[in-house]
């Protein structure tokens, strides 16, 4: 195929890149149908980001869904296989509100799943990819991580009420200290322990030894897991960009264990999230476990925009009384060389281009140079 | 630090709050001299420090934050309620201190069998405070001059910031319950808070030292 750089836009590039990435880790492409019964998500409506579906009846009268998410229907369609893993990745729409949209979005997403049975090397290769594919889009990019075992054995030895909990950690999410002090003081309880993880931010050898001081029950397990994988990362050279970080909190219905999140530097919001959900997989009625991110390809359509100053590389133009198979030969030569070119008889407004052409009898001519 | 990229972009909110808030962080050693010449700029940097300072309206800074164009930024706590932006808040400023609240003509009879009639200027914060009572209720939104609408019929009560609460006297109205005390916070966004995380700290850390010493000598 001959294709030419600048016909990509970036997010697009990014999306061959990944999926390149995860292709060579194994992963196999999963193609789905763009529509899922609405039944799946009215059972997980809080594992989505947002909960307005775009609905529809098909001919045989079932509801429709134009799907909202991905992994709920990749959950639905893989079976179990004893003692094996399942690895799939993805490049699919999904269909939902976002924020300042005032409506639905065709957002595009990347990601990929794993589903079987986890241990420690599949949890280390989903955080290693996810750290990967950060770099792919900026090379100034961190990974925050943070393991919600640990984060609710400290809650839990705190006496927090299940009915604060949801508010605490959307309070922890927000890194709210003097809020989560006056939620756990309304209860009696005592916020510091609380207080000092979340406040713990840096890079794993820094908070490791921190964290291991404030466990006294019974995710001692847990923890050595964690602190293994983290450490295998720093080993293999992500250790300027992972931090520990336990603000990063997902819904703890569905998810347990590694959650995390990932930021470029020149993007607001975080473009990567995922976790370990077993808790969801629990929900469906399933005993596997599964671990999967996303990459919010949407986010990436601000990023690095002054890389197209030019429409095109070259505007050529001709007369009527031109011949035209002299001007066939020119934009042949023209796109042989892998250039752009637009033919025209005057310029149109507001079309940037490096040079400016003119062919007569004599040949072409080099009217103006941009470049 | 001369890089415009590696400066702290700081939106304020401007009025009088705003004015405390800028001497609140050039105490914590963030100071910024161009920003008190008298002028018709609206964006002050200090290089040598690493900051730039600008003033938006007071309820657009958690946009500047949200959207990163500001990295950190003070915003009422009742801005912060409405719009729900997705930021870090690191710190109760303890200034701007005042509270949402229910007020009604001080000889209001709340009829339970009748859907209430609310006006405000915050839809969702009201919305949210007469759900968590299952009180049904017809929100009417208006921008300005709330506390007329009791007066005139067109709402049975008010939601709205009162501060010492002389408006709602003049106009004989009353509060009738707080909805949630507010004040000003200072606010991150999440990413910055990642690329930005040393010079942040240090200037949450700055003012919390200042805090603690106002609750010190309380």
């Amino acid at each position: 195929m001959d294709l030419c750089e600048s016909v990509f836009k970036y997010e697009e590039r990014a999306v061959y890149e990944l999926r390149s990435l995860y292709r060579r880790y194994g992963y196999l492409p999963y193609k789905m149908s763009k529509f899922e019964e609405y039944d799946l998500y009215v059972r997980n409506k809080d594992f989505l980001i947002s909960d307005n579906i775009i609905t529809f009846t098909d001919t045989d009268g079932k509801l429709m869904a134009l799907k909202p998410d991905v992994t709920l229907s990749i959950i639905k369609n893989t079976g179990d296989t004893a003692g094996g893993v399942h690895k799939v990745c993805y490049d699919e729409n999904v269909y939902r509100i976002t924020k300042g949209a005032g409506g639905f979005r065709e957002l595009m997403q990347v990601g990929l799943e794993c589903i079987g049975d986890i241990d420690s090397y599949g949890i280390y290769e989903v955080l290693m990819l996810a750290a990967e594919s950060l770099s792919r889009i900026s090379e100034e990019y961190v990974l925050d991580i943070s393991h919600l075992g640990i984060l609710s054995e400290i809650i839990d030895a705190s006496g927090v009420s299940e009915s604060t909990k949801g508010e605490l950690l959307k309070k922890i999410g927000e890194k709210n200290m003097h809020e989560i002090d006056a939620l756990c003081n309304a209860e009696g309880c005592d916020p510091s322990a609380i207080k000092k993880l979340v406040s713990l931010y840096g890079a794993p050898s820094e908070v490791l030894p921190e964290i291991k001081g404030m466990l006294t029950g019974d995710s001692g397990d847990e923890f050595n897991e964690f602190e293994s994988i983290l450490m295998l990362l720093c080993k293999n050279g992500y250790k300027d960009n992972i931090r520990i970080d336990f603000s990063v909190v997902n819904d703890m219905n569905y998810y347990n264990g590694v959650v995390f999140k990932g930021f470029v530097r020149g993007i607001a919001s975080g473009v990567l999230s995922g976790g370990q959900y077993d808790k969801l997989m629990q929900k469906m009625g399933r005993s596997a476990c599964a671990i999967g991110f996303a990459v919010y390809m949407d986010m990436l359509e601000r990023f690095n925009t002054g890389a197209d100053e030019y429409d095109v590389d070259a505007m050529l133009l001709y007369d009527d009384g031109c011949d035209i198979n002299a001007l066939s030969d020119a934009v042949k030569l023209f796109s042989a060389g892998g250039k752009s070119v637009m033919v025209q008889k005057v310029i149109p407004d507001k079309i940037k281009y490096k040079q400016l052409l003119k062919i007569n009898e004599r040949g072409v001519e080099i009217l103006e140079n941009n470049e | 630090m001369n890089n415009p990229d590696n400066m702290l972009n700081i939106a304020l909110p401007k009025g009088r709050l705003g004015e405390k808030v800028l001497a609140m962080f050039e105490k914590a050693g963030f100071e910024c001299p161009a920003i008190h010449e008298t002028g018709r700029k609206l964006i002050f940097e200090n290089p040598e420090k690493g900051v730039r300072y600008f003033w938006v309206k007071p309820s657009d800074v958690s946009i500047y934050v949200e959207r990163g164009a500001a990295d950190i930024g003070v915003a009422g706590k009742d801005i912060l309620l409405e719009y729900r932006p997705d930021v870090y808040e690191l710190l109760d400023l303890g200034i701007g201190v005042c509270r949402m609240a229910v007020a009604a003509k001080k000889d209001f009879r709340d009829d339970t069998a009748r859907t209430l009639r609310v006006a405000t200027k915050f839809s969702n914060i009201t919305k949210n405070y007469y759900a968590s009572m299952g009180r049904e209720i017809d929100i009417i939104h208006l921008n300005g001059s709330i506390e007329i609408a009791p007066i005139l019929g067109l709402s049975d009560v008010i939601v709205d910031i009162v501060e010492t609460g002389t408006t709602l006297k003049e106009n004989n109205l009353e509060v009738v319950e707080t909805v949630v005390p507010i004040s000003a916070r200072l606010i991150a966004n999440k990413s910055s808070f990642k690329f930005k995380n040393s010079i942040i700290e240090a200037v949450s850390a700055g003012i919390a030292q200042q805090l603690a010493r106002t609750e010190e000598n309380k």
